[in-house]
């Protein structure tokens, strides 16, 4: 088949990064995925030995390879516990890239990405009208973690337990800043993401006030676009693309010593994906966006290690507060210790550790999506160590995390509150 | 293929959704570890119960279908790959632990449980299961028991033959065999249980293994010398032994493997060091403290140029990074990596390493040798790239020599990796041309359609 032929030869691109898995197998002891199926083709391992048959034109069927290849959480799980050091990560990324685009987007994904994320403008107008009318279709189940869940809407979203999007999302009570740096002589850039900018603003006036104490400088420009990685695990380049431009071009306009989000998510993908696909900026644009990458920084991070935040000596405890470690912080990022040394920052709550405490929580962005069934078991052995620690609250800084932990405890009927580092931290500033 | 009728069949035994069937599905059953060619299956199919395997093995049989039995396909040797196609069993789903009985020091397991799964919970009943391969956190004990697998503790505490009590099987047309006991003792019949063992599932199809279980011991102590030849690292070995103690651990890297290690982790390993010994002791404290202080004073007898003793946990875990980043440093150097585990008299090391190292030089191959010194299991380790055609010739060629360097000193093909595949043709130079026969005679009688992983071991 002529045109297998050609996919098969842009897959060898990858041929050199995809010879270094040495089979071993290790990738099966921490897969999330793996745990739940059992099939080796959902482990790395098969997916790398898949994508090199493909490339070696031994299988026909490119369809089922790309769902194998799509039925990933891309929590980096592998990559970290990998005897060879295989760039799993890139791998992927790459290959969805060239299958998704060779094998054309889904119809919903296409409406998502291309008709709706790369337009913040009408984004933002979608997500306020939804906001308005969201109370209509749904009915509130858990007051304490704030989730909803839809009869209605049931054939859309299923019987998940959802959190509201905020009445008024960040951007709309701080449309943009540019403070001067005070005590600590530092300015950030704030990068707050899009799920903490619609549905966790609560997470966004945390990090300004934790900012404005200690003396930090913020510069939040407006036309803030999705960091894209919704894109990019798509194998949607060209809307990732234009979501990194819009970013890079609103950021250029500021002087700022660190690019901050307090979402995992965003801070990996600025991190580490933005310096590895480059190839369709000029110049300029290239230059801008290495500059953001080079100064990304996750909030617990920042206000550890640069502003020097320490865990209080005498803590007087009282709310029990446990921490997951999100994929995209622990795993790809290394940052483990400053979001609980942040908790110790105030002496009203006592850190207790969870069981497999940075085992992924099953949310994957789209991968919950196309398999809710698989995200939400994953998401119940979550569940079930966060209440097994017997917290009273779960922290953890990732948005996403965040929706997945909430949707599993309000649907075990659990009264344990989801909140964000930070969160917890700008309790203890007046 | 299989007919659609008989899809049907295995479906109608173990569900739809334990017949995978799809070309994405297939292709992914078609490897293992060892660096060999895969082969793609005709079906996977993944019983979640012993009636269902039972089943399978018996409609295999009927229809003439190679059986390849699967549990993580973490093996070295190709003893998973399915070459003569039919299906690929998957053991996965049988993972239950079915006893773990304190009183008589014993556990009962279905075959796919998860070697380190199993070891854990044993540890939390505060018992001890010791066979340690490299791979524990993903392979099976179906799996350890039929490559006999090894592991770091072999010394003192043996190897997976050492712990199974029983094992109960399933014959080709699907009848239940069973063989030893929960006793301690038991002489009852054949010892079938040890023809299972190693046999890498080419005479029956496990259900259910028992294993022997020991107290763990109280205290450990961990030690690491350097030494500037090889030679005096051997010496040491033997001292040690000789010296009436067994440590639980005895583990050597060469030159090659701390370069590289240092390489990796930048963790301050002597980089004109000959050889590094990482050797543990354990038992009752008194003992490990006096058999610690034994062997230091061994090591600066023999010539160690340093000697470090773990005070604490934290040092224990230092010293063992450097054996624990050998593999990740050894794969990491270049594309594919061809992990051997040729064994000699732990007397023949030095001779066995001097003898790899002049391969080496002869085929111009990178070889990092390390491995359990005190069994004489080493893992001389080739670097290269499968892509290139020459070199990987010339890797064939230098692990034809290394076999034969290893059975000139009185060694064995294998310690701890299997024949499966990947060592059949050279079985009869260290064995004979009647055990072959004796083995197929064997085979043949227990499995006349030759459906049971045919191809491995004895060929056919």
């Amino acid at each position: 088949m002529a045109d297998l032929h050609k996919l098969a030869q842009m897959l060898q691109e990858l041929d050199d990064q995809m010879v270094a898995c040495m089979k071993c197998g290790m990738c099966q002891a921490v897969c999330p995925v793996f745990a739940e199926s059992l099939n080796e083709a959902d482990v790395t391992r098969g997916k790398i030995a898949l994508l090199e048959n493909l490339a070696k034109e031994m299988i026909a069927d490119a369809k089922g390879v790309q769902e194998k290849l799509n039925k990933c959480l891309l929590c980096g799980s592998c990559a970290a516990n990998c005897p060879s050091g295989v760039k799993i990560m890139d791998i992927f990324l790459k290959a969805r890239i060239i299958v998704n685009t060779y094998m054309g987007l889904s119809p919903v994904k296409k409406v998502i990405l291309k008709g709706m994320l790369t337009r913040p403008g009408l984004f933002n107008a979608l997500v306020s009208v939804a906001a308005r009318f969201q109370g209509v279709f749904s009915k509130p189940v858990n007051d304490l973690i704030g989730s909803s869940c839809s009869q209605w809407l049931s054939p859309v979203i299923g019987d998940r337990h959802f959190l509201s999007l905020a009445k008024e999302p960040l951007h709309g009570a701080v449309p943009s800043l540019d403070s001067a740096p005070g005590a600590s002589g530092l300015k950030v850039a704030f990068f707050p993401g899009c799920v903490v900018d619609k549905m966790f603003p609560r997470i966004g006036h945390a990090v300004l006030k934790v900012m404005a104490h200690h003396g930090v400088g913020v510069f939040m420009p407006a036309g803030q676009a999705c960091c894209g990685i919704p894109a990019l695990s798509s194998g949607d380049r060209e809307s990732y693309e234009k979501l990194v431009t819009a970013n890079a071009r609103v950021f250029a306009k500021g002087a700022y010593d660190v690019l901050i989000t307090p979402c995992a998510t965003c801070t990996a993908t600025i991190k580490e994906m933005w310096p590895k696909f480059l190839d369709g900026f000029d110049a300029t644009t290239r230059a801008q966006v290495l500059a953001m990458s080079e100064k990304a920084m996750d909030v617990n991070q920042f206000l550890v290690d640069k502003v020097g935040v320490t865990a209080v000596d005498k803590p007087t405890g009282g709310t029990r507060v446990t921490v997951h470690d999100p994929c995209h912080l622990a795993k790809s990022l290394g940052v483990r210790s400053q979001p609980r040394t942040l908790l110790s920052a105030n002496r009203d709550y006592e850190l207790v550790e969870m069981a497999e405490a940075d085992r992924c929580c099953g949310c994957g962005g789209s991968f919950n999506l196309a398999h809710y069934e698989v995200s939400r078991s994953i998401g119940r052995r979550k569940r079930d160590n966060i209440v097994a620690s017997k917290a009273d609250v779960v922290a953890t800084g990732c948005p996403a995390c965040m929706m997945q932990i909430s949707d599993m405890l309000s649907q075990g009927g659990d009264r344990i509150a989801v909140r964000h580092p930070v969160e917890i931290y700008a309790e203890t500033i007046d | 293929m299989p007919s659609n009728a008989l899809i049907k069949e295995f479906q109608a035994i173990v569900g739809k959704e334990n017949v995978l069937e799809s070309e994405a599905d297939r292709h992914s059953y078609s490897y293992d570890s060892a660096v060999l060619d895969p082969v793609v299956p005709d079906l996977a199919v993944r019983p979640t119960s012993s009636e269902e395997l039972g089943k399978v093995v018996r409609l295999c049989n009927e229809n003439g279908l190679p059986v390849t039995p699967r549990g993580a396909g973490t093996n070295l040797s190709g003893g998973t790959i399915p070459s003569k196609g039919g299906i690929v069993l998957l053991t996965n789903a049988l993972n239950k632990i079915v006893e773990i009985n304190e009183e008589d020091l014993y556990a009962v397991v279905q075959p796919g449980v998860v070697t380190a799964r199993f070891a854990a919970e044993v540890a939390r009943r505060g018992l001890f299961y010791p066979p340690d391969p490299g791979s524990q956190a993903v392979s099976t004990l179906g799996g350890n028991v039929a490559e006999n697998a090894g592991g770091l503790r072999g010394l003192k505490y043996g190897v997976t033959k050492d712990y199974v009590m029983g094992v109960d099987f399933f014959d080709v047309n699907g009848e239940l065999v069973k063989s030893g006991s929960r006793t301690v003792k038991c002489v009852t019949g054949l010892n079938l249980s040890a023809l299972q063992v190693a046999s890498e599932g080419t005479l029956g199809v496990f259900n259910e293994i028992i294993l022997k279980l020991v107290p763990p011991p109280a205290a450990n102590k961990a030690m690491m010398a350097l030494f500037d030849d090889v030679d005096k690292a051997s010496a040491t070995v033997a001292a040690i032994i000789a010296a009436k103690i067994v440590p639980c651990t005895l583990e050597l890297l060469d030159n090659v493997t701390i370069n590289l290690v240092e390489d990796f982790t930048k963790a301050g390993l002597p980089r004109d060091a000959q050889a590094i010994l990482l050797i543990e002791v354990d038992g009752h404290p008194g003992q490990v403290v006096e058999e610690a202080e034994k062997v230091v004073a061994i090591c600066k007898k023999t010539g160690a140029t340093e000697v470090k003793a773990a005070k604490d946990e934290a040092e224990r875990n230092k010293l063992w990074e450097a054996r624990r980043a050998a593999l990740p440093a050894l794969a990491r150097a270049k594309p594919t990596t061809v992990l051997e585990d040729a064994t000699v008299p732990r007397s023949k090391i030095p001779a066995m390493i001097k003898a790899i190292n002049a391969i080496a030089r002869k085929y111009d191959l990178t070889i990092g040798t390390f491995g359990h010194a005190g069994d004489g299991n080493l893992h001389p380790t080739i670097m290269c790239d499968k892509r290139d055609k020459n070199e990987f010739h010339r890797v064939e060629e230098a692990v034809d020599e290394i076999f034969d360097v290893a059975l000139s000193l009185k060694g064995t093909l294998s310690g701890e990796h299997g024949i499966g595949l990947a060592k059949s043709k050279w079985l009869e130079k260290e064995t004979s041309a009647a055990t072959i026969a004796y083995a197929k005679a064997l085979k043949k009688a227990v499995d006349p359609k030759g459906i049971l992983n045919p191809g491995k071991i004895i060929g056919g």
